[in-house]
């Protein structure tokens, strides 16, 4: 017991120095954004910027160039490293802007007044001239009112888009002027979680076959508890008697989904909010939903279209449009429950740091701020401790429930009446 | 001054959303804990239908949230 105290109390220490070396860092961005006159921390900011996705990939205040690829129809492709950027510490801004291109904040942002001169500009030659050059810009866009960022250059004040997202504007985006295909932050993510994913599994199945019908050693422990634990709880009971066919999709969806969720919670290690971006859930909702298209039988279809055993208007009126409706709502909320719930976990951690700056009164008060400091490390300790336990719920909800829509889809027909 | 009007109706739809969601959430627990407790042998199952029904119950909350949002960012 006195063990396990001593360890927590090391790794409290270790989290608390962390913390506050990291957020003193950050401590002068208190004052950035206060377009509209609000003085003070407005914790919101950071929040949606840890959460949103980067062209570079920060750790503490490096920024780690990652390759640019975007597309401006009727331009060629742009392509170049972010480091072209001059990337400055801690916030990644860039001073030089590429072709109409500035990176703000890890992001890249384009200039949308066309009488910007292309290939490099030296925006800035410091960061803090940089850091005040950034103000916001009030435009209307077919009817709609927006606030761009926004610099002034020489006296004349640029507004700048974000790139294009998919969602038509649901979510504050929509098409702009530019389209980003870049490797980001959550891209390189993804491809490091696959690389790891592969070797282990890999170098895992290869030791099976060399160790055959001894006991498993190693992280094969590990591994054959969980596999075995999906295959008995989830692709069993579910699937029925086309478990075996269906379990590799089962199993790959979970590892990669876990994978993601626990490699956003390592601590000062970027953060990378993969699994809490609606474009990746919205994805592998998608793969689920064809899944499920591709493997339902007649049965399915027929009681999802034209229900054996009810009367016809009720069929055309209620039943049919229902079932169809929930095809549909099925994946829909398979991946917004993903994105919601790993979304909340990393703002909760940003906002709970973010404590130490609204008691702090922004640097005026650093009593108040260690002292909120301590607490703020406990509080994110234990929600990290939660976060870790959500990690493993979310993948095994997402994986539980593809396999009851999988099941539902292939199920062959009851003996009997309805 | 409307707009900031609609952001907070939005608010309390989300909240209404939630509180729905958790009396589901909260006597799905409920009733999971008593089953343990009758029938500890079967924690296994219970669990596992546990999360299942509350992620279920958690869908109907987020579609809720969601059309707050939308509500909330008029066009």
């Amino acid at each position: 017991m006195s063990a396990i105290l001593r360890l927590n109390y090391k790794i409290f220490l270790l989290f608390f120095a962390g913390l506050m070396i990291t957020s003193s860092l950050f401590a002068d961005s208190s004052d950035k954004a206060d377009a509209d006159g609000h003085s003070g921390y407005d914790p919101a900011a950071p929040a949606f910027h840890h959460i949103s996705d980067a062209n570079v990939y920060s750790i503490g205040p490096w920024q780690i160039p990652l390759p640019c690829i975007l597309y401006v129809p009727g331009e060629k492709l742009h392509m170049f490293m972010s480091s072209k950027f001059h990337i400055t510490m801690p916030h990644g801004d860039g001073m030089v802007a590429i072709d109409r291109f500035v990176l703000v904040g890890g992001r890249v942002k384009r200039i949308q007044d066309s009488s910007f001169p292309m290939g490099e500009v030296e925006l800035a030659t410091s960061h803090d001239e940089l850091h005040h050059m950034w103000t916001s810009m009030e435009v209307n866009e077919n009817g709609t009112d927006k606030t761009l960022t926004a610099f002034t250059y020489n006296g004349k004040t640029y507004a700048m888009d974000s790139s294009s997202t998919a969602d038509g504007g649901v979510f504050g985006g929509g098409i702009t002027s530019f389209y980003d295909f870049s490797i980001t932050k959550n891209v390189f993510s993804m491809f490091l979680v696959c690389f790891f994913m592969g070797w282990f599994f890999i170098s895992m199945a290869r030791k099976y076959a060399r160790t055959q019908g001894q006991a498993p050693s190693g992280a094969q422990s590990l591994f054959e508890t969980i596999i075995v634990f999906i295959q008995d709880e989830v692709a069993k009971p579910f699937l029925g008697k086309d478990w075996e066919r269906l379990l590799p999709f089962l199993l790959t969806l979970f590892f990669f989904i876990l994978g993601l969720n626990l490699w956003g919670q390592v601590p000062f290690f970027g953060g990378a909010n993969v699994t809490g971006n609606l474009a990746v859930t919205m994805v592998l909702a998608l793969v689920t939903f064809l899944v499920t298209l591709i493997n339902g039988n007649k049965h399915y279809w027929e009681h999802m279209l034209w229900m054996p055993g009810v009367p016809a208007p009720l069929k055309v009126l209620i039943l049919t449009p229902v079932e169809v409706l929930g095809m549909f709502i099925k994946p829909i909320t398979l991946a917004l429950r993903l994105f919601a719930n790993i979304t909340a976990g990393h703002m909760v951690m940003v906002i709970f740091v973010a404590l130490i700056f609204l008691f702090g009164d922004s640097g005026n008060n650093p009593a108040a701020a260690w002292g909120t400091g301590i607490g703020s490390t406990l509080l994110t300790l234990f929600m990290m401790a939660i976060e870790l336990l959500v990690a493993f719920i979310q993948a095994f909800v997402f994986t539980i429930l593809t396999a009851s829509y999988l099941g539902a889809a292939t199920e062959e027909a009851h003996e009997g009446a309805h | 001054m409307l707009l900031a009007m609609v952001g907070s109706v939005a608010a309390i739809g989300m909240g209404l959303a939630v509180i729905g969601a958790a009396i589901g959430i909260g006597s799905i627990g409920a009733k999971a804990m008593e089953a343990i407790a009758r029938q500890p042998e079967a924690v296994g199952d219970i669990r596992s239908n546990m999360i299942l029904m509350a992620a279920l119950v958690e869908g109907a909350a987020l579609i809720a949230i969601v059309l707050a949002f939308l509500v909330a960012n008029p066009k």
